[in-house]
């Protein structure tokens, strides 16, 4: 039984941690450029519609993929057109996005599909599926088989893709040039600029990265987690996704580290519901809100410099201005 | 800014606005367009829906108070140079702290309990905005991400109360018990039928005097008062502010404390107002709303009071068009007002330098 249960929690946290991951690898390739981006949740739902809806008319997972990695690119530029072009408040310019993808998403699923918001499943073969057909579950009495097998082994492509990337982001930031110019731009855009480089340009790269793992999150969500869109279905994941980066320190495999610890609690807690305290916790039911909210509380306390001081990157959130 | 531009006032103040907002307005459109119905046609709707009857201005107004609260909410905490983006989260607890104390004392008389209610909403909100200040003031943690932080926690805790201590046993719906009749804020149609005047119900109540009044409060406190002034000294110029013998970390506190107050009497307009229990999701998206209501109304009451008028036609007057036109729901509402922040506010400035260039050369040949 015991091994069930293990085999199947590491599935789910590992499941549960990809769209996170691809959003805080996003977030963080922005930030690390100096951009915030509180837009996460917006562009992950956006691209998420995207890839329902071409997903469901053209029955092609790539076209799918392609179109919720555009539709994220496109934000990203809009973001940047507004807060790195024109030097607008990168705060403001997120929660716009975050509230017009929440609206748009479920404006135009009503037009085009008549479904009250949702957009029809994909096809079963559009979906993507386990690697490993063999190991899709668990099986009793096998531990290797239910921990490794089902647990590791038994996910589709985007998930590798995803833990992958978390290698990528860190080779790209730290062993590129390309990488060193992205994260000095966060850091000190005046040196970047004498040293003559385009500010602005490598900004807008790093978005233009941000929109790809952006896109590839909402794709996970459509084509893997559920088979069709649903209104507001990342539900908060954006900004979880934005705490996990935080909780990282900005760098990638703590965050990756932070995105697991938050895909555990978001498994646990479901697996938990209704379940009953042990008796040394004075029985009673499991607060599952108290697990839900863990993230947020964990992101509050070392925020406060209680779990060792995180430093953001020193230009964050401001616009570059060109001395005359 | 690299070239100061060289504005009139009131092409910065008024007609720059009105630009940003025109084309928010003509995105919203295209949308509408582009979902195949007549925008002209879905705007008179919606404006006849808002203001073409008592009963619709009624709801209008009834949004607009929210969203003053929310609006002021921003706006103080700016002029203390935050971004408090907490004000869901504030205005939950607010409701919350309405609900703990009408529940605690359902036997007290309205005129006492009414004032009750309203301090224990501003209470439960400051505290729920004190926490994110103080860590901003002293352990220097940034405040737009812990009071998102706070958003989702005071969400949580609504949910974890209701379902686990609010609701009546062996009740279904996640609501708490209702209030008694006197904890009630009194709705305006029941106060001017008191005076003989027949009015058409709308869940219009007494919060917005009370908002009106806050409006009033926070004009004499940013620009009349002593401390009020300390506090926008300290959001223009912390330094400067310090060195003249303000010490920046109480402004935090003090500019946080405010706004948490403000955005927590939501929870009067809406719980002692309009519902008479506790419920889950009762801001609906409020305290986002009152960051465009700030940005548009810039920070300045009276703007927000404009805007909140504004804000207050779009949310009634969508709800209104969606009975008649089954494409056009809420969303559309979020996505205009979405469009509004993202023109009039994350790009105010695109248009600027055209309107520097026009009114040049307009000066020159005027």
């Amino acid at each position: 039984m015991d091994e069930l249960l293990i085999g199947s929690l590491v599935a789910s946290t590992l499941r549960l941690s990809t769209p996170l991951l691809l959003c805080a690898l996003a977030g963080l390739v922005s930030e690390r450029s100096g951009v915030v981006d509180l837009s996460l949740e917006g562009k992950m739902l956006s691209a998420a519609f995207a890839a329902g809806a071409v997903g469901a008319v053209t029955h092609s997972a790539m076209l799918g993929i392609a179109a919720a990695v555009i539709v994220a690119c496109l934000i990203s530029l809009v973001h940047g057109f507004a807060c790195v072009t024109h030097r607008g408040d990168q705060v403001v310019s997120g929660v716009a996005i975050n509230m017009v993808a929440a609206g748009l998403t479920v404006v135009l699923g009503r037009s085009w599909f008549q479904q009250g918001g949702q957009t029809p499943p994909v096809d079963e073969a559009v979906r993507l599926r386990g690697l490993w057909a063999r190991f899709a579950e668990p099986t009793a009495g096998d531990w290797i088989g239910s921990i490794f097998g089902h647990g590791l082994l038994s996910h589709d492509v985007l998930v590798y893709v995803a833990f992958a990337l978390v290698g990528g982001v860190w080779f790209l930031l730290e062993r590129t040039r390309p990488g060193l110019r992205l994260r000095a731009v966060g850091e000190n855009p005046a040196m970047v600029d004498a040293a003559g480089l385009s500010v602005p340009l490598l900004r807008y790269f790093a978005l233009m990265i941000n929109g790809l793992l952006c896109g590839l999150a909402g794709s996970y969500l459509v084509l893997a987690q559920n088979a069709s869109f649903s209104p507001n279905m990342t539900a908060g994941r954006g900004y979880i996704a934005l705490a996990a980066m935080i909780f990282g320190k900005w760098r990638p495999v703590p965050t990756m580290l932070a995105c697991l610890l938050f895909g555990f609690l978001d498994a646990a807690s479901i697996r938990l519901q209704g379940a009953a305290l042990p008796a040394v916790l004075g029985g009673g039911e499991v607060p599952v809100q108290l697990i839900q909210a863990l993230p947020y509380l964990l992101t509050v306390v070392l925020l406060a410099g209680f779990i060792g001081q995180a430093h953001p990157p020193k230009a964050l959130g401001l616009p570059y201005v060109k001395e005359r | 800014m690299s070239q100061p531009l060289n504005l009139p006032r009131w092409i910065d103040i008024g007609l720059l606005p009105l630009w940003n907002l025109a084309i928010a307005l003509l995105a919203a459109g295209l949308v509408v367009r582009g979902i195949g119905q007549d925008p002209l046609h879905a705007f008179g709707a919606m404006l006849q829906g808002a203001l073409g009857s008592v009963r619709g201005i009624g709801y209008t107004l009834y949004y607009t108070t929210s969203f003053i609260f929310t609006g002021l909410a921003v706006a103080v905490a700016f002029h203390g140079g935050l971004f408090n983006i907490g004000g869901e989260g504030q205005a939950t607890l607010g409701g919350l702290g309405v609900a703990l104390t009408a529940l605690a004392f359902p036997q007290l008389p309205a005129p006492v309990l009414l004032p009750m209610l309203v301090i224990a909403a501003a209470l439960f909100g400051m505290a729920w905005a004190l926490v994110p200040a103080w860590l901003q003031a002293w352990r220097g943690s940034h405040i737009v991400i812990t009071t998102i932080m706070f958003n989702f926690l005071g969400a949580s805790l609504n949910v974890y109360l209701l379902v686990n201590w609010l609701r009546p046993i062996g009740d279904m719906a996640v609501e708490s018990a209702d209030f008694s009749d006197a904890a009630r804020m009194p709705a305006l149609h029941e106060l001017a039928a008191r005076f003989g005047l027949e009015l058409p119900s709308s869940p219009l109540n007494l919060s917005f005097v009370l908002a009106l009044a806050a409006c009033v409060f926070v004009w004499w406190f940013l620009w009349k008062s002593g401390a009020g002034y300390k506090l926008r000294a300290v959001g223009s110029s912390p330094r400067a502010a310090h060195y003249a013998g303000i010490a920046p970390r109480y402004q935090i506190l003090l500019a946080m404390a405010l706004s948490g107050a403000l955005a927590g009497l939501v929870g009067v307009n809406e719980i002692s107002g309009v519902q008479g229990k506790l419920t889950l999701d009762f801001v609906a998206g409020a305290g986002f709303t009152g960051i465009a209501v700030a940005l548009m109304g810039r920070n300045h009451p009276i703007g927000i009071v404009l805007a909140s008028l504004l804000f207050g036609v779009l949310y009634q007057g969508g709800a209104e068009v969606s009975f008649d036109i089954p494409d056009f729901s809420r969303e559309m509402v979020v996505t205009a007002q979405g469009l509004i922040v993202l023109f009039a506010g994350a790009m105010a400035m695109v248009s600027a330098p055209l309107f520097a260039r026009l009114y040049a050369r307009f000066k020159r040949h005027g």
